[in-house]
């Protein structure tokens, strides 16, 4: 469980470790921010890095903050920074729902927000948000800046869209409507386990009924994503059982389910009817 | 010699009391010795290189890039050590298993994933990992054998699947199938796992050329053994070489049993005459430490039509993985010898088949062999209410074994002993348990509830557990000159409180502070013989060789002390580490001074020898709810009875029955080696094996009884080490089939949620 041999580079600048990740990314350079999930996979020997670009001196890199219209969540900006409220907006409070089923709390003090978009796994829970809403990821290389829209940015397990010489330097999550309400449920067989499905959903009620609603589901697929089948079933209805039952009946079948040698298919989609229906009755006051 | 004293504090006592443990001091201030913790000036780290294959032939090993890597000193494949002979066998070793022992590294075949090839000998562990990747291993990959309850066959070229059938039986089976009201047949299965302690094994060794002394620190519990077993593997004798337990963070059963790392760094030791260092990591010890639990059993039932049990009939296969280690047929053995438990059975039969696989080798876990037996008795038991029409804890009553029926023979042997239960009242404890866990409320909330459209259960499983296992345990009892006691045992410790335990036995024989005392365990050069800490015996063999050298040692102390005080030793007494005169009048002295006075001379060894094994039994109580949505399974009431003759420190007992328990739940439910079709280990990370963690283990109430003290030593003690391990799989499988109204539900553990929620879809 030690490492295989490799090189730290800690930069101080963003600049600098632009300049670091284009002239090493194809000698086996990697970012290290949190290494919640690197750093484990180099003891098992599973990844050999011959350098790592360590980002955590980087300066500006932990910004988190609002202009109004998004929060902006630095690539340094850990989990437990969620654990208060980082926005004055329900978004705030549905990432502090979300971040404590993030793993156990020392992990929770190390790993980042934008290191578990970057690493993909598509049990994460801030995977599963950023598809949710639609987040707009920020890659940045000494070649310039570019945006990648969340839909676009996940590409399969562990998998995506960024570029081997960019690094996911932000990564912007729309301010939710003052009056939106959300939900959330995860299931595994332990708590602090990856998901082996979760739902993340969000919608006003306007005259009663339903409206912007968002279906997200994780754990069950190559890449968490919006379910928009479940979300048209929702839209115009009025939150009650039996909406729910439906939109979760819905999502489980529009799935091209994950499986696992304790998850088959039809347990998966099982696993997402009880997320979705339960994320859904999670949002009612 | 001190002042007169006028009046004297009373004789405390401590036995019985939930006294704090001695141990703690060193653990919370994280000044702990464990294997990892100790290192050499100038030592060597050891890697082992492992077969990535769960069956091959080994065609070659180049290590030439290995070596050639700056801060490697060399690399041992067979050849090296091919004159140490394989790991011989320390209980059960049938004549017929002996050619499917394991010999240190790989010869020309490998048959598990993580045998031991070649070891890399390196200046650190990083460059140890380094080289061992480089290391490269022509293997010709045969198709691996995993299914153990198939037709028999050849293992391999000179092996067959089945070296041998355990075969226990009293009574005439065959009569009573005949003459039954019915029959009651079930397929059962217990999964794949084991005690996984949080500290990984560990096996530091060197050698001392100047007193030709050679020693292996990381031991844990049974030292002696292991050093007389090692030091004739590797040509020395029992009195050059030494064994050393540092703290042990937990041992389970399947930890300090002779491995190959232990040999192999001994004999590195002395062939560079280097320190060597082996700390496992967590993979490895997945798949190299000993698995458990793993059979499948046919069992069937005569009964009458009131359910009484006429006779057991049952035949099971014993996936003991590659090789027989040094339990060889422990496991199926207890399982056979255990399974009929505290019901009266007219007439029994088990047939164990004992077979290989390509999967990582077996050994004992915490209640070896009867979590499996007494998960498909109850399994049984359930069956028979079902059939009758009764509920399980009638069922229950209508067959155990009365309180008058004791000592009550079984008609049985196990580890080289007659199991003759020697004491108890299972009924009693069965009310007890009961009252514990408000059976009566608890059935009425049940119902309440469900009928609301909760799926909830309640399940019972009951038990006989066995401890106490001989044949000898001596102690030696010093008083050293500055009045301090020190025991001196042959008795190991895995983290259960043995020093407390130790001490406060000491203490009440000797009239000393229990925390005046120093328990020594698990070092061979301070007592030569010692038979370790495994099956509960520790409190039983070695607390009653305390006692008796401990009466030993007062006797003696006041019979000196006599001389010194002009009085004779019926009239002194030794209260609070003080020796008195009786009445507490006149000068007294302290223990010190009489050891000052009498230099050497205050020393006690005596032996307890014990034939039989003695058996404390329990009841445990479970209400689940099951999630019909996911299939999750959430325990909402455990209750626990538990009888150990008598609590030496009964919070102590608790923390046993607690822990126990916890391990019991992860095989329940959570704990499984799972392996794909090539028989690749799919749980090598805890990310896979699923331990249970503080936020799956519901709360337990636990009740200590002493209602049936053993007759076969004069405190009555029965060991505590496995009662909260033993029935959990059973119980928790009775309040499930209860919570789906589906009697004989559950067959197999652990019991996975999909497994479960397939069966709520039938509801």
């Amino acid at each position: 469980m030690k490492p295989a041999p490799f090189v730290r580079h800690v930069p101080r600048t963003l600049d600098e470790a632009l300049g670091l990740l284009s002239q090493l990314a194809g000698q086996e350079g990697r970012i290290l921010a949190g290494g919640q999930s690197l750093v484990p996979i180099m003891a098992f020997r599973l990844a050999k890095p011959a350098h790592l670009i360590d980002i955590n001196e980087v300066a500006g890199l932990d910004r988190l903050e609002s202009d109004g219209k998004a929060l902006s969540i630095g690539a340094r900006v850990r989990h437990g920074a969620f654990h208060k409220l980082a926005v004055d907006n329900p978004l705030g409070a549905l990432l502090t729902f979300v971040a404590r089923h993030i793993a156990h709390y020392p992990i929770r003090m190390r790993g980042t927000f934008c290191g578990s978009l970057a690493h993909a796994d598509p049990a994460s829970e801030w995977c599963l948000t950023a598809a949710t809403l639609d987040a707009t990821m920020v890659a940045k290389s000494s070649r310039g800046t570019r945006e990648i829209a969340a839909r676009d940015f996940f590409e399969g397990i562990m998998s995506t869209a960024l570029a081997e010489d960019e690094l996911l330097a932000e990564v912007r999550l729309p301010l939710l409507a003052p009056d939106a309400k959300f939900g959330f449920n995860e299931f595994s067989r332990r708590a602090g386990d990856f998901a082996m499905a979760s739902s993340l959903v969000t919608y006003r009620i306007v005259g009663g009924k339903m409206t912007d609603t968002r279906v997200g589901v994780g754990g069950a697929e190559a890449a968490p994503r919006r379910i928009t089948e479940a979300e048209a079933t929702l839209n115009g209805q009025t939150p009650n059982d039996a909406a729910f039952r439906e939109a979760a009946r819905v999502a489980s079948d529009a799935l091209d389910p994950l499986e696992d040698h304790q998850t088959n298919a039809e347990y998966r989609r099982d696993l997402v009817r009880a997320v979705v229906r339960r994320a859904l009755e999670n949002s009612l006051p | 010699m001190g002042q007169p004293t006028k009046m004297t504090a009373s004789k405390q006592k401590f036995v019985g009391r939930s006294v704090a443990r001695l141990e703690d001091r060193p653990l919370l201030l994280g000044q702990g010795r464990f294997a990892a913790d100790i290192s050499f000036p100038g030592q060597w780290h050891m890697r082992v290189v492992r077969s990535p294959v769960a069956h091959g032939k080994l065609l070659g090993i180049d290590a030439s890039a290995a070596l050639a890597l700056p801060g490697v000193h060399a690399v041992w494949t067979y050849k090296d050590v091919a004159h140490i002979p394989p790991i011989p066998f320390r209980l059960t070793g049938l004549v017929e298993l002996e050619p499917y022992r394991q010999f240190i590294l790989a010869n020309d075949t490998v048959r598990y994933v993580g045998e031991p090839v070649a070891v890399i000998f390196a200046t650190d562990q990083y460059i140890a990992e380094d080289a061992a990747e480089m290391v490269e291993l022509n293997i010709e990959t045969l198709p691996p054998i995993l299914d153990a309850s198939g037709d028999t066959g050849p293992f391999d070229a000179e092996r067959a699947t089945e070296p041998s059938i355990i075969r226990k039986s009293f009574g005439d089976v065959d009569s009573a199938f005949k003459a039954a009201h019915d029959v009651v047949s079930l397929e059962l299965s217990v999964g794949r796992h084991s005690g996984v302690p949080m500290e990984t094994r560990g096996a530091i060794a060197r050698y001392d050329e100047a007193r030709d002394i050679l020693e292996m620190h990381g031991a844990a519990k049974v030292p002696w053994w292991n050093r007389d077993h090692i030091a004739q593997m590797i040509g020395r004798t029992r009195t050059n070489m030494h064994l050393l337990e540092g703290h042990v963070g937990g041992g389970f059963g399947i930890r300090g049993e002779i491995y190959p790392e232990d040999v192999l760094v001994c004999a590195a030791a002395l062939v560079f005459k280097k320190p060597i260092k082996w700390i496992e990591d967590r993979r490895e010890h997945l798949i190299s430490a000993n698995h458990s639990r793993q059979q499948q059993h046919r069992i069937r039932a005569a009964i009458d039509a009131d359910g009484h049990i006429l006779a057991i009939d049952d035949e099971f296969f014993h996936d003991n993985g590659a090789y027989m280690r040094t339990h060889a047929a422990t496991v199926p053995d207890l399982a056979a010898a255990m399974l009929p438990g505290p019901y009266r059975v007219p007439a029994y039969r088990a047939v164990g088949h004992i077979r290989l696989t390509n999967k990582t080798p077996c050994g004992t876990y915490r209640a070896p062999g009867r979590y499996e037996s007494t998960f498909i008795r109850e399994r049984l038991m359930d069956a028979i209410a079902a059939k009758v029409g009764v509920d399980g804890v009638e069922i229950r009553r209508r067959n155990l074994i009365a309180k008058a029926e004791m000592p009550y023979d079984l008609h049985l042997d196990t580890l080289g002993t007659h199991i003759v239960y020697d004491s108890g009242d299972y009924a009693l404890l069965l009310d007890k348990t009961l009252a514990l866990a408000g059976w009566p409320e608890l059935q009425a909330s049940l119902k309440k509830r469900r009928a609301a459209g909760e799926l909830l259960g309640a399940g019972v499983a009951m038990f006989v557990e066995k401890s106490g296992l001989g044949p000898s345990d001596t102690v030696r009892v010093d008083i050293m000159s500055d009045g301090k006691v020190e025991v001196v045992t042959g008795v190991a410790s895995i983290g259960q409180g043995v020093e407390t335990a130790m001490a406060q036995i000491a203490a009440d024989a000797l009239g000393v502070d229990y925390a005046s005392i120093n328990v020594v365990h698990g070092q061979t050069d301070r007592i030569d013989t010692g038979a370790g800490a495994f099956a509960s015996r520790v409190t039983v063999m070695c607390g009653e060789a305390t006692r008796l050298a401990s009466v030993k040692l007062r006797d003696k102390a006041l019979k000196l002390a006599a001389e010194l005080m002009q009085t004779d030793a019926a009239s002194l007494d030794i209260v609070n580490g003080e020796i008195v005169r009786t009445g507490r009048i006149g000068s007294s002295m302290t223990l010190a001074e009489l050891a000052q006075a009498w230099p050497g001379e205050l020393t006690a060894t005596d032996t307890f020898l014990s034939s039989h094994m003695v058996y404390p039994y329990g009841v445990h109580v479970c209400a689940v709810k099951v999630d019909a949505d996911t299939g999750a399974v959430a325990i909402e009431r455990y209750a626990i009875g538990y009888d150990v003759g008598k609590a030496v420190n009964p919070r102590l007992v608790e923390s046993q029955i607690a822990g126990g328990f916890a391990q019991g739940l992860g095989g329940a439910l959570l704990e499984e080696f799972v392996y794909d079709e090539n028989g690749e280990p799919l749980s090598v990370t805890f990310a896979d094996y699923l331990m249970p963690t503080s936020r799956e283990v519901p709360p337990v109430s636990i009740l200590v009884t002493e209602d049936a003290p053993s007759p076969l030593n004069p405190m009555g003690l029965k060991g505590a080490g496995e009662g909260g391990t033993n029935p959990v799989g059973a119980a928790i499988a009775s309040a499930i089939d209860d919570a789906l109204q589906q009697p004989g539900a559950i067959t197999d553990l652990p019991i996975s949620p999909q497994r479960l929620k397939a069966l709520c879809q039938k509801n």
